[in-house]
C-alpha cells in the first residue's frame, strides 16, 4: 500500500466512523485498521534515505539507477 | 576603401570571365556605397597577369569582343554574391507561393521596390510557419542574381514576423491542433499524488533546474527519492531528447510524478517546450506530469498540456514534493480524529445500554400491568355472566344426572330423575308429565 491508498483509506474510515447506525465491533474493527494505516503512511514519511539518481537504460532494455553527484 | 573594393571585383570578374578591371568600375563604385566592410582581405585577389589575356578574349569593350548572355549574367551574379555578406532585410511579402516541390517563392516590398525572394525546402526547417500575405517580415539571406531571368533574386534562409509574428503564429497553429485533439481540455488534468516516493527530472544534467529541483526537494521531504533522466533543453535536436527521456521513463515505470522543464531563458532557448512533439509525449505521459519552463509570463506548449504549470524548476519541486512534517501533522490530525470518533462511539454505546436497561425495566412493568387488569377486566365480566346471578334472581336450572344442561321440554323424560338447581342448593326431582310446546 502506497501513502495515498493508505490516507484514503483512513479518510474512508474516519467517515464511516462517523456514521450513526455503526455497530460496536465494526467501529472497533475499523479504528484497529485505521491505526494500522497510520502506523505505514507514518511509516513512508519517516523515511530518511533521500536519494538523488540518474534513470540509466542499458543496452539491453534494462534500466538501473546511477548514483548522481548532486 | 573605394580602391579596395574596386579591386577585389575586378579580381572577381577575371576570375569569372576573364573581363578587364575597368568595365567594371560601375559596379565597383555600386559595391563601395554599401557601408559595411563586405570583403576579407582574403578576398582581395592581384589583378591577373597580362599574359593571361589574349586577343580573341570577350572583353566587351569592343562589339567584336562581346560577351555572352551567360557570361555577364554569371558574371552579375558573382559581384552581388561577392558585394553582399548575408544579411537581414525587411519589408512585406507579397505573392507567397509554396511550390509543391518545398520551395517557397514571394516577394518582399516597400512602397517603391521590390526583391523577388525564395525559401528553398531544406532552410524551411528553421523557419516556424509559413509567413502570411502582407506580414511585415525580416529575411536573412544571401542577395545572388537568377541566370535563367537574369533577375535578381534574395536567397532567404531565416525568416520572421516583425514582432515574434511567425513564432507565434506557429505557436498559434500547434496549438490549435492540440487543442483540437482534446489535449488542453481542463478534465485531462490528474491529480498530483500528494506524497510521490520517487520524482523523475527530465532536464539538463548540468542545468540550474536540477539542482534547484534537488535542494528543494530535500528540504520539503528527505526521503523523497529524485531520478534524473537526462536530455538537451535547447538547441537542435532537444525536442527529440525530452521526448525520449519521457519514453524511457515510462519504460522504466518507477517514477511517482515527471517534472519537465529547465531554468528561464531567452525565447529561442524555450523553443523546444513549444515543440509539438514535446508536447504531445507530455499530455500521452502515463505519469502525472508538471512543466516548469522558467519563464513567468509566457506559457509554454508543454505548460498547457501538463497536468501542472509550474513558473520555475523549484516552484514544480514544491508541488511535486510536500512537506513532510506538515504532512505528519495531517496524519496526527486524523490519528485524533480516530481516537475521538471511536470513544464518542463507545460512549453512545454506553448511552444505548443505559437506555435500553431503562426501556426494559419499563415494558416488563408495563406488561405485568397490562395483566392484571386483563384479569380484572375477566374477572368483572365473570361475574355478570355468572348463572349465580341469574338464581339469584329466582331463576332455576334444569341438569340431567350426567350434568347436562336441560334447557329443551323435550330434554326431559317421564320418570326420569334431574337435578334442579337454585340459588341456594339443589333438588332431586323427577318428571310427571311433559308438555311440548308447539312452535
Amino acid at each position: 500500500m502506497s501513502y495515498e491508498s493508505d490516507l484514503a483509506r483512513l479518510e474512508a474510515i474516519v467517515g464511516e466512523l462517523q456514521r450513526d447506525d455503526l455497530e460496536l465491533d465494526q467501529a472497533l474493527t475499523l479504528f484497529e485498521e485505521g491505526v494500522e494505516c497510520l502506523r505505514t503512511a507514518q511509516a513512508a514519511l519517516t523515511e530518511v534515505e533521500g536519494k538523488v539518481r540518474m534513470l540509466v537504460e542499458r543496452a539491453d532494455g534494462s534500466y538501473s539507477l546511477g548514483e548522481l553527484g548532486g | 576603401m573605394t580602391q579596395r573594393r574596386s579591386r577585389a571585383a575586378g579580381a572577381r570578374i577575371r576570375h569569372g570571365a576573364a573581363a578587364e578591371p575597368d568595365l567594371f568600375a560601375a559596379a565597383g563604385v555600386e559595391v563601395a556605397r554599401y557601408e559595411p566592410a563586405l570583403v576579407t582581405a582574403s578576398e582581395v585577389a592581384e589583378p591577373a597577369p597580362a599574359s593571361r589575356r589574349t586577343a580573341r578574349d570577350a572583353t566587351g569593350e569592343t562589339a567584336t569582343a562581346a560577351v555572352s548572355v551567360c557570361a555577364i549574367t554569371l558574371l552579375a551574379r558573382e559581384v552581388l554574391e561577392g558585394a553582399f555578406p548575408p544579411i537581414w532585410v525587411r519589408g512585406e511579402i507579397c505573392d507567397f507561393k509554396a511550390h509543391r516541390n518545398g520551395h517557397w517563392y514571394f516577394c518582399l516590398r516597400d512602397d517603391t521596390s521590390q526583391i523577388r525572394c525564395v525559401v528553398w525546402a531544406r532552410d524551411r526547417a528553421r523557419i516556424p510557419a509559413a509567413p502570411d500575405e502582407g506580414m511585415q517580415i525580416v529575411a536573412r539571406g544571401q542577395l545572388t542574381v537568377y541566370p535563367a531571368r537574369g533577375e535578381m533574386q534574395f536567397v532567404v534562409n531565416q525568416l520572421d514576423g516583425v514582432g515574434d509574428g511567425l513564432w507565434r503564429k506557429a505557436l498559434e497553429q500547434t496549438r490549435e491542433r492540440l487543442l483540437r485533439d482534446g489535449l488542453l481540455d481542463a478534465g485531462r488534468k490528474r491529480a498530483l499524488p500528494k506524497f510521490p516516493r520517487r520524482v523523475a527530472v527530465v532536464t539538463s544534467a548540468d542545468g540550474a533546474a536540477i539542482r534547484d529541483i534537488i535542494a528543494v526537494a530535500r528540504r520539503r521531504s528527505p526521503g523523497v527519492e529524485i531520478v534524473l533522466c537526462p536530455a538537451r533543453v535547447q538547441g537542435e535536436g532537444a525536442p527529440e531528447e525530452i521526448v525520449a527521456a519521457l519514453a524511457r521513463l515510462e519504460r522504466w515505470g518507477g517514477a511517482d510524478i515527471v517534472i519537465v522543464g529547465r531554468g528561464g531563458g531567452a525565447r529561442e532557448d524555450l523553443w523546444a517546450f513549444n515543440d509539438e512533439r514535446v508536447a504531445r509525449a507530455v499530455a500521452a505521459c502515463g505519469v502525472p506530469t508538471i512543466s516548469a519552463v522558467g519563464h513567468e509570463t509566457d506559457f509554454t506548449l508543454c505548460d498547457l498540456v501538463a497536468d501542472l504549470r509550474a513558473p520555475t524548476p523549484s516552484a514544480a519541486a514544491e508541488a511535486a514534493v510536500p512537506v513532510r512534517d506538515q504532512l505528519m501533522r495531517e496524519l496526527g490530525t486524523v490519528r485524533d480524529a480516530l481516537r475521538t470518533l471511536l470513544a464518542r462511539r463507545a460512549s453512545s454505546a454506553r448511552r444505548t445500554l443505559g437506555g435500553a436497561a431503562r426501556d426494559l425495566t419499563f415494558a416488563a412493568e408495563r406488561a405485568a400491568e397490562r395483566r392484571r387488569a386483563r384479569i380484572e377486566g375477566a374477572a368483572g365480566q365473570l361475574h355478570v355472566l355468572s348463572p349465580l346471578a341469574v338464581l339469584a334472581r329466582g331463576y332455576s336450572v334444569a341438569r340431567g344426572l350426567d350434568g347436562e344442561t336441560l334447557v329443551s321440554a323435550r330434554s326431559f323424560r317421564p320418570g326420569v330423575p334431574f337435578e334442579l338447581i337454585l340459588r341456594d342448593g339443589a333438588i332431586r326431582a323427577t318428571t310427571d308429565e311433559r308438555v311440548v310446546r308447539r312452535s
